[in-house]
């Protein structure tokens, strides 16, 4: 007799491809991308005995025996070459030397005719601290290690968290240069955008929708081949470059392609239907009348439009601005196109690490880097647009 | 300085095209300081398109629009310092009431002490004085065109526009808006210009009612004057409602004409200016000015009719007859008799109550 159950069970049941696919190719592949940036399980895996002891220790006195008798047991139980490898890389990326010793160390267990008492025997670098804190840190199965080399930092012998050396720091440099190239873009898509959307909004008929198709249609083409139009207007035997020199305005053509001035002109174009029809959305359903009351009250225009329109339409401006600006930040086609190597932005560090250094982990976390930041600035725009009580 | 003073407003042969269609035709109209006049007409006839150039939001084609004897056709709308009540109350939803009123000062660029002396000031006057830091949106219609109206009012226009002001509201508040209008209007001597389709609103209202149809001016007069001394067959039905008989002028003594109607029957009737005997006519009878009698009386004008229907309307008896000519309608106060459908009856009216129209 449970009235509503069969009816929610039938509507669940129709929404269930919609979770199973959401679950299946967003919320799994996201999760396991970030669970990248933050697990470590190479060291941990191979060596469970030292694990078990090594957490007892102090890191400052030298090794006690059951830790180097640990290391030994565990050492001569791998079978796997490529674990063994995957261990060394992890442990020598913490602490330089461990690459030379490991081989050592291996080749001197596997001598079972002669088998060394303890590890300080084979190398006298057994008896460092530093050796065995790099392996006591490396063991936890959760590392910030990603995520703190995505952001320039790194834990020193301490374990205090500190800048990496310059030579290491480029991750900041270009997370900055993208927010900045994310930012100009943003600036540049809202003064074009918002007297296009005034425009637009204030036509009607054919004209209206001829604006909107302009700024539509750009919108139903491939990402690439509009960045590829741009590729070939921008060049330096381009159309902008020989029109400007046929009109005589400049004797040698300007540099706009591979270099910044490129990057922003296609971002801009790109990205100008995100914020167009944000705009152009609020500023329909402003009243027509409101600016006629302003000017029969006395405002001159542009004081109409500062103190009526402005304020009305700024929603619109707002939300196409957030749009752009999480667009523009995780762009990477376009810049790999049309930038130079200066103007490489965060996301093609990620597809660099991804995919041609196979390093999961970091790019795993530059890309929850790039999610918080997405994350905070939507948290940004919510708080701002619903603390605006004059529209309902 | 009397010729400037009846002049206040004046259009000058004003003259409006949209593309290919002419909305105002060659118009002129003086409006007097002070004055409220109603520009009454069904939807097209102009009249709002009238108001919008005087406003400075539409330019006239051609003619010239005066204000206090000076030419403002390029005087931007901003400058022209008139008062506009549009129909949807166009508040900004972005400010309170207060800060809506606030406006029109601020952009005269009035000192904060005296802005906000005169925003309660037209706060009390609008009776909402406990409403101005709400936003439009929290109030009601009517409530919002209170506070459009004191906008309108608070920086002392020269003339206040209204552009069918009252449309939105339901009939109880829109009839208690007429009065509240009408007694602003006397008490702070305004000159209001105010465009209407309703023609009971613009009675109510206004010093003088003009009357237009396609882009013309059919009549300018009192209220009294437009009802009661119809020029045009237009001006007699969009007015109240009014019988209309065919017929001919057989003779015309001073202020009167003798009408012969199609049945030979005679009608002595009041008539203007240009309207000759023998000339084909309308006659316009108000429904209520008719009596109705079992027995032929004293009037002068009387004609036998029969009654077709007769329905009860709480504040009066409408009765529908018919002679052997044309049909006719009666209205009667509620204490008249009620009439059964086929009765004879002699309609009666004096030669004031009708009017000749020349068509």
């Amino acid at each position: 007799m449970s009235g509503p159950s069969p009816r929610m069970g039938r509507s669940l049941l129709l929404l269930a491809p919609l979770f199973l696919f959401l679950i299946g190719f967003f919320v799994w592949p996201l999760f396991s991308m970030m669970s990248q940036a933050v697990s470590d399980p190479a060291v941990l895996r191979l060596l469970p005995r030292t694990a078990d002891v090594v957490g007892e220790w102090d890191r400052q006195s030298p090794p006690s025996m059951p830790m180097q008798t640990a290391l030994m047991d565990d050492l001569r139980a791998v079978d796997d070459d490529q674990a063994l490898g995957d261990m060394v890389r992890r442990l020598n990326s913490a602490r330089s030397g461990f690459r030379t010793l490991m081989s050592k160390t291996t080749s001197a267990l596997s001598d079972t005719a002669n088998p060394p008492p303890d590890l300080v025997s084979i190398d006298k670098r057994w008896e460092k601290p530093e050796f065995w804190i790099a392996i006591a840190d490396a063991l936890s199965p959760l590392t910030d290690r990603n995520l703190l080399a995505a952001v320039d930092l790194g834990r020193n012998a301490a374990g205090a968290i500190e800048h990496l050396p310059a030579d290491q720091s480029v991750n900041r440099v270009i997370l900055v240069r993208t927010f900045w190239i994310a930012a100009l873009v943003t600036f540049f898509c809202a003064c074009i955008g918002f007297p296009y959307a005034i425009i637009a909004a204030s036509l009607s008929g054919w004209k209206r929708d001829l604006m909107l198709a302009a700024v539509l249609l750009p919108l139903w083409t491939s990402l690439l081949v509009r960045t590829a139009a741009w590729f070939i207007l921008l060049q330096e035997q381009g159309l902008i470059n020989d029109f400007l020199r046929a009109i005589g305005l400049i004797d040698a053509p300007l540099a706009l392609i591979f270099n910044r001035t490129g990057v922003i002109i296609a971002m801009t174009h790109v990205l100008l239907p995100f914020m167009v029809l944000p705009i152009y959305s609020v500023l329909i359903t402003i009243p027509k009348n409101l600016m006629p009351a302003a000017a029969s009250l006395g405002a001159p225009p542009m004081r109409a439009f500062l103190r009526v329109l402005l304020p009305l339409s700024l929603r619109g401006v707002a939300s196409g601005g957030l749009l752009v600006f999480i667009s523009a930040i995780g762009y990477y086609i376009t810049p790999a196109l049309i930038g130079g190597p200066g103007d490489q932005m965060i996301s093609s560090i990620i597809a660099f690490y991804a995919t041609g250094s196979a390093n999961w982990g970091m790019a795993g976390a530059l890309g929850m880097v790039l999610l918080v930041a997405t994350l905070l600035l939507y948290s940004v725009y919510a708080r701002l647009s619903s603390d605006e009580p004059g529209r309902r | 300085m009397e010729h400037s003073l009846a002049e206040f407003i004046k259009f000058d042969r004003i003259t409006k095209f949209y593309g290919p269609l002419c909305v105002v035709e060659n118009l002129d109209l003086s409006i007097a300081k002070g004055e409220f006049v109603s520009l009454l007409g069904p939807s097209g006839s102009g009249k709002t398109t009238l108001l919008m150039m005087l406003a400075g939001f539409e330019q006239a084609t051609s003619g010239k629009i005066l204000l206090d004897g000076a030419a403002i056709n390029d005087v931007p709308t901003h400058k022209r310092d008139m008062g506009v009540v549009f129909q949807s109350y166009a508040l900004f939803p972005h400010m309170t009431v207060g800060e809506n009123i606030a406006f029109p000062l601020q952009m005269r660029g009035i000192d904060k002490a005296e802005t906000a002396a005169r925003v309660k000031q037209a706060l009390d006057m609008v009776q909402l004085s406990a409403l101005a830091d709400r936003r439009p949106s929290q109030l009601s219609g009517g409530q919002q065109q209170r506070v459009a109206l004191a906008r309108a009012l608070v920086f002392e226009p020269r003339v206040v526009l209204m552009d069918e002001p009252l449309g939105a509201l339901d009939k109880q508040l829109r009839e208690q808006m007429q009065l509240d209008i009408r007694d602003l209007h006397r008490r702070l001597g305004l000159t209001i210009v105010f465009v209407t389709h309703d023609q009971s609103e613009a009675l109510t209202m206004s010093d003088r009612v003009a009357v237009f149809n396609k882009g013309k001016i059919e009549q300018i007069g009192t209220p009294r004057e437009v009802y009661d001394e119809p020029a045009t067959r237009f001006v007699a039905e969009f007015i109240g409602e009014t019988n209309l008989v065919e017929g001919v002028v057989e003779a015309i003594e001073g202020r009167e004409a003798t009408v012969r109607l199609p049945n030979g029957a005679h009608i002595v009737s009041a008539v203007s200016d240009g309207v000759a005997a023998g000339q084909p006519v309308y006659l316009s009878i108000r429904p209520e000015r008719i009596d109705l009698a079992e027995a032929r009386g004293e009037a002068r004008n009387v004609l036998e009719t029969e009654v077709t229907d007769s329905v009860y309307q709480g504040d009066h008896l409408r009765v529908q007859l018919q002679n052997d000519a044309h049909p006719l309608i009666a209205k009667l106060g509620r204490r008249s008799r009620e009439f059964a459908p086929g009765t004879k009856v002699f309609a009666a009216f004096s030669a004031g109550d009708c009017r000749v129209i020349a068509p």
